[in-house]
């Protein structure tokens, strides 16, 4: 049945800025429902973001937001966490944001295992700023930037969170709206930090320079190229290159979450 | 009857193209630079498109049976 969105946008700011086929109004949708089903109520929920196109998601929805400085949202997202652990924390930002300029806040929010909630947008580009490369451009691709093709190997973002110390991490892409929206509810739920990266096309930056001018093209490639991971934990290198797997790659309950060890190490036994 | 029914918001519309390219069964296309409905009796409801519109622009109701 058809959904009601109106609910959670903040009235009158739709259209949104994004690019004709962008993938993260899909991911929007499907982060609305995944916050719908939890029954948390709006005045319970933080949206913190950096800068860059997926940064721009927090304006438009009726929660409480704060659009902060470039990488910087995690930063913020923890010292919000700290001073009321009764909110729930939602992070989100670009493969830009959260990999190169926020890197830094992004390793070490894993490390921390701080009860937040980490939406990785990954474009493959800094979309916002005209499509040059990010670190998860892949080998060989062209961008604004890399004009005979990357030359970089790309980052992994699920397997850095993992390395980093995330107790939850799942990977989907913008084609698969429901699982994502199943995805984002289970990384909701989990107490310590949740990290997920959603592949999403960037028909402007990205798509049009590397064989897939229309956005569905972009779509269709993800499906054609996204493996669950039950399936692609038994496959081969060989079998996996060019693949990614979605669904989720890795979790841990037995960690302590940050929260609760600073607590406990201050002396407070209870807040919020 | 149509087993569903499609409503069109030309105003967040950017004629993108994804409804048209992902309905399994060709109701949609796009005219004046905006998604339209080329035959609504061919609609089965698969919310394909509702699901990947980024710009909150279909809204697909389906019919009782």
């Amino acid at each position: 049945m058809a959904y009601d969105y109106a609910k959670f946008i903040r009235p009158g700011r739709l259209p949104h800025i994004w690019c004709p086929g962008c993938g993260y109004g899909i991911i929007m949708k499907s982060m609305l429902r995944a916050i719908d089903s939890t029954g948390w109520s709006k005045d319970e929920i933080v949206l913190a973001s950096g800068i860059g196109c997926a940064s721009r998601l927090p304006g438009y929805v009726d929660f409480n937001t704060i659009h902060t400085t470039h990488g910087r949202s995690l930063g913020f997202a923890t010292g919000i966490k700290l001073a009321n652990p009764a909110l729930k924390v939602i992070a989100m930002g670009g493969d830009g944001d959260m990999s190169a300029i926020g890197g830094n806040h992004f390793i070490h929010a894993c490390r921390r295992n701080i009860d937040i909630t980490v939406l990785v947008f990954n474009n493959y580009i800094y979309g916002m700023t005209g499509g040059q490369y990010s670190p998860t451009t892949p080998m060989g691709a062209k961008a604004t930037t890399a004009p005979y093709g990357m030359i970089e190997p790309s980052f992994d973002i699920a397997r850095l969170a993992v390395a980093a110390g995330a107790t939850f991490v799942g990977r989907t892409t913008s084609y698969h709206a429901v699982p994502m929206e199943k995805l984002i509810l289970q990384a909701l739920n989990h107490k310590g930090l949740s990290v997920v990266e959603i592949m999403a096309g960037c028909p402007t930056g990205y798509g049009r320079r590397n064989g897939q001018k229309a956005a569905s093209d972009m779509l269709i490639w993800e499906k054609e190229h996204a493996v669950p991971y039950e399936k692609a934990k038994n496959m081969t290198e060989a079998e996996m290159a060019g693949k990614f797997a979605i669904g989720v790659i890795y979790k841990d309950e037995s960690r302590p979450e940050y929260v609760e060890s600073y607590d406990r190490a201050v002396g407070l036994s209870k807040r919020g | 009857m149509a087993k569903a029914v499609i409503e069109i918001n030309a105003e967040c519309c950017k004629g993108c193209y994804i409804c048209v390219e992902l309905c399994p069964t060709g109701a949609l296309e796009i005219k004046d630079f905006k998604a339209a409905v080329k035959d609504a009796e061919l609609c089965t409801g698969c919310m394909s498109c509702e699901l990947r519109c980024p710009d909150f622009a279909i809204i697909i109701t389906r019919n009782a049976k």
